[in-house]
């Protein structure tokens, strides 16, 4: 490991390029941030390139100790490198996204998504417990602000709502981040995630950490205040918050709940297997009834996350590694089906269903696209949300076989909501004039959208490139909870053997004849 | 001890008392021309106090060598870290004073001197190691501070708000001497050592009425709730430097002679004022918070933001350890910071008569015409409702953290549970300046001396804060260590 601080570099850039934004004038801020977001682009190339598979658990650590109580500690597994990559890959196609669309106070912004960026590459990064929470809460801040100036009609009460539930869910998560480090002595997360807690106060931690991440997953029935803030953020705000903001809730999950307290996990599965469950089923036929795009989209979010959840919650390494993949696809897919949304919005002013139709003749390229990312979402094969779902579907169907049933129906569910709005958007007559005479897809529009296709077919195509990284990390996970593994219902009847030895001797008569 | 060692200890009480004298003449012969002249040399002479001070604390000075005139006065760390905390937010009440007064031509020459006694009595309340002393520098700050609130004789706000504080004040002093007496009449002694040691043989009927008595008028001075109606009354109507001044150096003077009797007279007897206090603190976060929600007045609502601060502060009296007292007295001095930034805002905010302007919806889409002082609100707002990353997070994480380590789970808990209701109001603030569309009330008239305290305090609460938490942590828990220092 060199000593280069890479992570530091990677918060540091976009936090100048914010600064930047505020002081200079529009035109100006667009570049900057543009500049600032590619060059955390290639240094999470370079990051990828530098992380050795197999190699320590923890790489490009950097530990200063210079705060009172806590201390600048930075370093990232595979799981963490690869959100790392789908947030810095995420945001040059935001920023792209807003390149025209938002007119109105530029610099700033410009300087709370760079600023956003800042924090999501934190909170991934983070080695020490308290550093976390104050990248995690932090974020709260400029998505308040993109939200509520940068949103459409209602955005002041989705403002509040998205602000005060996440608050809520957090701080209680504050209180036993401060119990653990009083009990275990340290702050540094590697060391807590092999500390044992006493089975008792795993429950109440659990469900301290439970209250925080199920807000930001977001669970059903706590989900709600993500359609209100999808529906009245700008589009790259949605592109952001379904890309990137929702997977702290997995991360969340998967280095804290799950490590740190296997029993308390264990116990709570149930409960985390009823809550998705619902979200799978109540959500999807939520998100068939939708008139607006992003309110539709919003609820196929929450639907997918459960996927998520049920698959860390099923304490197996194909669970694990699904659930991963299901949050990388959704990233890229959600974030695109929004950028999708964002692109006819942008020509239209209008979100409502209804409104279009028949986009595929005018607008041939942009169906296209729109095809490729709604297949993705429903998760057909070639594409990646067909990897994340088949295993964590398949992880989950080894620890109970209703669960993974009612799940799977979300699969069915989700091809309805999705082609059903594809049909009502892309096929059909050219009701409205003003839809019909819809340009097609400019450059800068392509240069979005192609990136994201070409990331969601290779991960459908080849997605040994995103498990790899992960692999050596998810096994110790699975190691790590082995000890709390609850039974699965498949009661496994193992085959009555061959006798060998007795068939080598009576040369194969009777077993064998009985056929 | 000898008496010149005593006074070698009061040495920054004494300059201040013959400053204040000496400028008191100054002001009687010069009038108030003179007024900016006597308000620069109070300041210099606060300055050079807090230099006087300083060495104490960095020393961490404690025991026996710090107490004066047999245990009158106690010049200890601690005792430096809350005066450092007075003498400057005295002096920034001078700084940002002129301009205020001088456009109604109310700047006076008394303004200084008045500012100057209250910060030797405050000071006073912070140091005492006697009740006896207590109640003379309670007074002397407190009849200073009626003064004060009724400074602007023109404005019929301004007079009830000092009638009004004079009336509470004069029954919860009346209140502290009671418990006073009381006190003395069972345990026989004013001192605090004494009383400490008289409450280690048990505590009886009269004695729990006593610290009950003692502790309701010091939540008076502090404004905790149940006691703490005054205070918005009091605040809107005072003119803003002096709400400026009554929200920072007398909360820190009460706050720390709550903490040293408290922990000092009354720590032996620890179990009986810590129910009082822990519901003293979880009702003054809730009803704080809870009160904000409906205010338009900006002044109003930091007045009920006060209350939901000292709260919080509160949490860390009621665990009683150390670690407690250290957290409180680095939630102070961000409080302060938070406090001294909050008011500049509201100095700053003038329509373009230069007439001040505090209704909140006056300044819907301040960020548009403002910019610099929206986002100077913004960031004490997010400061005051504890967001990280700014430095407003640090001063609850570290009273949380006392608790929990205490063991104080629950109280935790419902603590920064309650904290979310407080940071609606906040949010309403930064709401009104960033989402609404102008109003256009406030012009940009600014002076140089506001620009740089507020840039100032920015900066000291923006996330470059926390690169001083060493250092806060360092001086905090040398002056909690001398607190607890004590036979």
């Amino acid at each position: 490991m060199s000593g280069f601080p890479i992570l530091t570099l990677m918060l540091l850039v976009p936090l100048a390029g914010a600064v930047g934004c505020l002081v200079s004038g529009d035109r100006g801020a667009r570049q900057i941030a543009l500049v600032a977001t590619l060059i955390d682009l290639a240094l999470g190339a370079v990051l990828w390139s530098g992380y050795q598979i197999g190699g320590p658990q923890w790489q490009f650590v950097e530990h200063v100790p210079l705060f009172a109580g806590f201390s600048w500690a930075l370093g990232i597994d595979g799981i963490a490198l690869l959100l790392i990559l789908l947030s810095v890959f995420l945001m040059p196609i935001c920023i792209g996204a807003s390149w025209e669309a938002v007119t109105k106070r530029v610099g700033e912004y410009y300087a709370a998504f760079l600023l956003m960026e800042t924090l999501m590459i934190g909170v991934f990064a983070a080695q020490d417990l308290y550093l976390f929470y104050i990248m995690f809460e932090a974020g709260l801040i400029p998505m308040y602000l993109i939200i509520g100036i940068w949103g459409g009609q209602d955005r002041i009460y989705a403002s509040y709502k998205f602000f005060l539930y996440t608050l809520l869910g957090s701080v209680l998560m504050l209180i036993a981040m401060l119990w653990m480090a009083h009990e275990a002595g340290t702050t540094d997360i590697p060391t807590l995630m092999a500390y044992d807690f006493a089975p008792t106060a795993q429950t109440w931690l659990f469900l301290a950490f439970f209250a925080s991440f199920a807000v930001k997953m977001p669970m059903w029935p706590v989900h709600t205040w993500l359609p209100d803030a999808h529906v009245q953020a700008p589009t790259a705000g949605s592109v952001i918050l379904a890309g990137v903001l929702l997977k702290m809730g997995g991360y969340g999950f998967i280095r804290f709940s799950l490590p740190m307290f296997p029993e308390a996990s264990a116990q709570f599965s149930g409960l985390v297997f009823a809550l998705s469950m619902i979200a799978v089923v109540v959500t999807s036929l939520i998100a068939l009834v939708q008139h607006d795009m992003k309110k539709l989209i919003a609820y196929s979010s929450v639907a997918h996350m459960a996927i998520v959840t049920i698959g860390l919650f099923a304490f197996n390494v194909q669970g694990l590694e699904g659930a991963m993949i299901v949050m990388l696809s959704h990233g890229l897919v959600s974030g695109a089906l929004f950028l999708c949304v964002g692109i006819i919005y942008d020509r239209l002013h209008t979100r409502e269903i209804d409104r279009y139709g028949g986009l595929s003749i005018n607008m041939p390229r942009y169906a296209l696209f729109f095809l490729l990312f709604t297949m993705a979402s429903i998760g057909l094969p070639g594409t990646s949300g067909f990897v994340g779902e088949f295993l964590s579907l398949g992880g989950i169907y080894q620890v109970s076989s209703w669960v993974a049933l009612v799940c799977t129906t979300g699969i069915i569910l989700g091809a309805a909501y999705m082609l059903y709005l594809y049909r009502r958007v892309a096929f059909g007559e050219q009701q409205h004039a003003d839809a019909a005479a819809m340009t097609d897809l400019t450059p800068r529009e392509l240069a979005m959208v192609v990136p994201l296709a070409l990331a969601v077919l290779w991960m459908g195509v080849y997605p040994e490139s995103f498990l790899a990284p992960m692999r050596a990390d998810i096994a110790a996970l699975d190691a790590r909870v082995a000890r709390a593994k609850p039974a699965g219902d498949a009661k496994v009847t193992p085959g009555k053997p061959v006798v060998h030895d007795a068939a080598h001797a009576q040369h194969g008569a009777a077993p064998e004849g009985a056929h | 001890m000898d008496w010149s060692q005593s006074l070698r200890l009061i040495a920054p009480e004494e300059t201040l008392s013959l400053a204040g004298l000496a400028l008191l003449l100054v002001a009687a012969w010069a009038g108030d021309k003179a007024a900016r002249a006597i308000s620069i040399a109070a300041v210099s002479v606060l300055v050079a106090v807090m230099a006087l001070v300083a060495p104490a604390l960095c020393n961490g000075a404690m025991g026996p060598e710090t107490v004066a005139f047999a245990g009158q006065m106690t010049a200890d760390a601690f005792a430096s870290f809350a005066k450092l905390l007075i003498y400057g937010s005295a002096a920034v009440a001078l700084v940002v004073a002129p301009s205020f007064f001088e456009r109604v031509g109310a700047m006076r020459a008394e303004y200084p001197v008045l500012i100057l006694f209250a910060a030797i009595g405050t000071g006073m309340m912070v140091s005492a190691g006697d009740f006896l002393t207590l109640y003379i520098g309670l007074e002397m700050n407190s009849l200073a501070s009626y003064v004060l609130a009724a400074f602007l004789r023109s404005d019929d706000r301004s007079a009830e708000a000092g009638l009004k504080y004079f009336v509470l004040g004069a029954l919860a002093s009346g209140i502290l001497l009671f418990g006073i007496s009381l006190t003395y009449g069972f345990t026989g002694t004013t001192s605090f050592a004494g009383v400490h040691a008289a409450l280690g043989g048990g505590l009886n009927t009269g004695m729990v009425f006593g610290i009950v008595f003692v502790l309701a008028g010091i939540a008076f001075k502090i404004a905790a709730v149940p006691f703490h109606m005054w205070t918005p009354d009091v605040y809107e109507g005072a003119p803003t430097p002096v709400t400026l001044f009554f929200a920072t150096a007398p909360k820190v003077g009460a706050l720390g002679m709550l903490m040293r009797v408290a922990i000092v007279a009354f720590g032996s007897a620890a179990g009986a004022w810590q129910q009082i206090v822990i519901f003293a603190a979880v009702a003054s976060i809730v009803i704080g918070a809870l009160g904000a929600i409906g205010q338009r007045n900006i002044k109003r609502l930091l007045a009920y933001s006060s209350i939901n601060n000292v709260g919080f502060i509160l949490i860390g009296l009621a665990i009683a350890t150390p670690q407690g007292s250290a957290a409180m007295l680095t939630y102070l001095a961000i409080y302060v910071a938070m406090t001294v930034g909050s008011f500049v805002v509201v100095l700053m905010l003038r329509d373009a008569d230069g007439n001040p302007v505090e209704d909140l919806a006056d300044v819907a889409g301040l960020s548009r015409t403002q910019p610099l002082l929206a986002a100077g609100m913004a960031i004490v707002m997010f400061s005051l409702a504890g967001i990280p990353p700014l430095f407003g997070f640090w001063g609850k994480f570290v009273v949380f953290q006392a608790a929990v380590d205490a063991g104080f789970v629950p109280l935790a808990a419902i603590g920064i549970a309650a904290s979310v209701i407080g940071a609606f109001y906040y949010l309403k603030v930064v709401k009104v300046m960033y989402f609404d569309e102008p109003a256009d009330k406030v012009a940009g008239e600014r002076e140089l001396a506001h620009t740089v305290l507020l840039v100032g305090t920015g900066l000291f609460l923006s996330p470059l804060g926390y690169l001083l938490t060493k250092w806060l942590g360092g001086l905090s828990g040398a002056a909690a260590l001398a607190l607890f220092h004590f036979a």
